[in-house]
């Protein structure tokens, strides 16, 4: 297919005559120590076909066994989801040819999920600071087995004119829970964003239930997603496109604003929107076409005779739930009670993905405004300009404390502090190590404050006088010029003091 | 799940039509030739129709089921087990390359 697209509608214009509905598929891949069917090991970047069993080969005689942690997982993400939770399911065999699923059929659930019928209710920023809530229903979460990995070798590089595939196993059967929604109508406008808000809540939740590595850029979470457009007012959906292994947050929220103006263009043109897969480019921002759905969408399920059915007793769901970590939108709630963050300071500790890291500085001791200021501004920002994430700046929460501890003894001020940030982040030791080994305590020496003092004033005359005349406000360039010459290491209060009783002010 | 296509019923009226099996065929990925298609049709249909006979002993209050034995809950514990080597596992490949399993340029789209 080629990558040529149809000329897009200004998304603005879409609205106007459009109301999207969205769909998302998410596809979680658990973090149990082996896979779903198998003993085999599922650590990430191992050699080629190094974890591999006749089992996950699909060699003949093999025969499947369940693995219990990879069940509970599934009923601890349906709980967390407010889900139902099937009294009894099954396995099925989704029969398709492809090499990367060596059965040729993978063993997922059908029409018998584990889970189904619940929801999550997620927030979005709105302009104003405030917050929008809209309720995802979610269908189903089910069971099942993921692929291998295929190389495609040839000129091209791509899938369609590859010469031939080199497949590695080690990745098929690692258990995976897909999540299914209902289809999400009503966002208009704030269709991209309620998709990306879906998708990052889901990935915070699957954090707090340590299920997964939920990690979209190595693939244990991957996320499709259906679009389809219907005449605005009308209440009916159009048909719909499916964009497959969107795998950031960012593009989950480019591929609806793309797939909107897209289908809004064919539309509006007298065409109509064919139901198919489509491919993101996350280079171009764009997508392209896959394959027709119809057809191939003929996958024979039947139940999987090699498997009993799963029927988890109530005792046994109760069990789980008492395991649920506090749900991530109440842990924020509960959070912002305590530190009495505003909502717009609440939504930068979040986004800045300082939350836990602010959570622990204060529980080390430094109040919530001390602890919000160096993780969001002096951090967040270093954190930027190194391409890192903030955990991974090197930083920890018990050192910004014991600096905050430092700068209210009065040892340090909030300038010095900023040197001993660069210090800590090139390994130089513990806080007070690099208060001592740079030498930035603040100078109290009053003798020395004192002639400093004395230096500014006679250097500036004019300001001098102004003062002397009561202009107070004119002892800040004085300030400047004795905390230039202390190379920052005074305490800016007693300078002030000063230099207002040696003029008389 | 889906019906067995064809499977009329107790009554044993079965039709498989050429395109069903036409549509099996392409599905399986088994290219058949029209002589083929119109040689394995009725076949199929004396297949099928012996199959759904069964279903003309099992009376109402029989429900259909997947699995003969009324067992639940086999689980494994989340326990590594040593499996192959990847020189075990390409043993028995046609072809290799890289430590991987080499096949055929895939004509077909990504499922
Ligand atoms: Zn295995």
């Amino acid at each position: 297919m080629s990558a040529a697209t149809t000329t897009l509608v200004p998304f603005e214009d879409v609205l106007a005559t459009y109301d999207p509905a969205l769909g998302l598929e998410v596809h979680v891949e658990l973090n149990s120590a082996t896979k779903m069917f198998c003993g085999c090991p599922t650590e990430f970047g191992a050699d080629p076909n190094t974890q591999v069993c006749p089992t996950c080969l699909g060699l003949p005689g093999a025969m499947p066994a369940v693995n219990r942690k990879a069940v509970e997982s599934a009923i601890r993400i349906g709980l967390a989801l407010n889900c139902e939770i099937a009294e009894w399911c099954r396995f099925a065999r989704k029969n398709y040819f492809y090499p990367d699923m060596p059965k040729n059929f993978q063993t997922s659930q059908y029409d018998e999920p584990i889970a189904f019928e619940g929801w999550m209710d997620v927030t979005v920023p709105t302009e104003d600071g405030e917050v929008e809530t809209y309720r995802v229903e979610i269908e189903r979460a089910h069971m099942e087995e993921d692929t291998g990995k295929s190389l495609h070798v040839g000129t091209s590089g791509r899938i369609h004119g590859a010469d031939y595939s080199l497949v590695d196993y080690n990745r098929a059967g690692i258990p995976l829970i897909e999540i299914v929604t209902k289809p999400i109508v009503g966002a208009g406008a704030r269709a991209p964003e309620v998709a990306k808000a879906y998708v990052a809540q889901l990935r915070d939740l699957i954090v707090a239930l340590g299920v997964s590595d939920a990690r979209m850029d190595q693939g244990s979470i991957r996320a499709d997603v259906n679009l389809s457009l219907a005449p605005k007012g009308s209440g009916v959906l159009g048909t719909r496109t499916e964009t497959k292994n969107v795998n950031s947050l960012r593009s989950v929220e480019r591929a609806v604003r793309h797939e909107m103006q897209r289908h809004a263009a064919i539309l509006g043109g007298g065409g109509s929107i064919l139901q198919e897969t489509r491919h993101w480019h996350e280079d171009t921002g764009v997508t392209t076409s896959g394959r027709e759905k119809s057809d191939a969408e003929d996958y024979r399920y039947f139940p999987e005779p090699d498997l009993v059915p799963v029927a988890p007793s109530r005792e046994w769901v109760e069990e789980l739930r008492g395991t649920l970590p506090e749900n991530p939108t109440q842990r924020r709630a509960r959070l912002q009670a305590e530190w009495g963050y505003s909502d717009l300071e609440m939504r930068d500790t979040v986004g800045a993905g300082a939350l836990t890291l602010v959570e622990e500085t204060i529980a080390a001791g430094t109040s919530p405004a001390a602890a919000r200021k160096w993780w969001l501004s002096e951090l967040a920002r270093r954190a930027n300009d190194a391409g890192v994430e903030l955990p991974a700046l090197g930083v920890t929460p018990t050192q910004v404390a014991a600096v905050q501890a430092l700068v209210e003894g009065g040892s340090i001020n909030d300038k010095l502090a900023r040197q001993v940030f660069d210090g800590l982040i090139a390994g130089e030791g513990t806080p007070e190590e690099v208060v001592e080994k740079r030498g930035l305590a603040i100078v109290s020496d009053e003798g020395a404050l004192s002639e400093a003092v004395d230096d500014a004033i006679a250097a500036n005359p004019d300001v001098a006088a102004k003062i002397r005349d009561g202009k107070v406000a004119a002892a800040g360039a004085l300030i400047g010029a004795v905390m230039k010459q202390m190379r920052g290491q005074a305490d800016a209060g007693r300078v002030r003091e000063l230099i207002l009783e040696k003029l008389g002010s | 799940m889906p019906e067995i296509p064809g499977a009329n019923g107790p009554d044993g009226q079965v039709a498989i039509t050429r395109e069903e099996v036409a549509h099996l065929a392409d599905l399986a990925r088994i290219d058949l030739s029209d002589a083929e298609l119109d040689h394995l049709a009725p076949q199929l249909a004396v297949i099928v129709e012996s199959v759904a006979s069964i279903s003309g002993v099992a009376g109402d209050d029989v429900p259909a089921t997947s699995h003969p034995l009324p067992v639940t809950n086999v689980f494994r514990e989340d326990v590594v087990v040593p499996g192959l080597t990847a020189a075990q596992a390409l043993a028995a490949a046609p072809a290799s390359e890289q430590q991987r399993f080499s096949v055929p340029r895939i004509l077909g789209d990504e499922q």
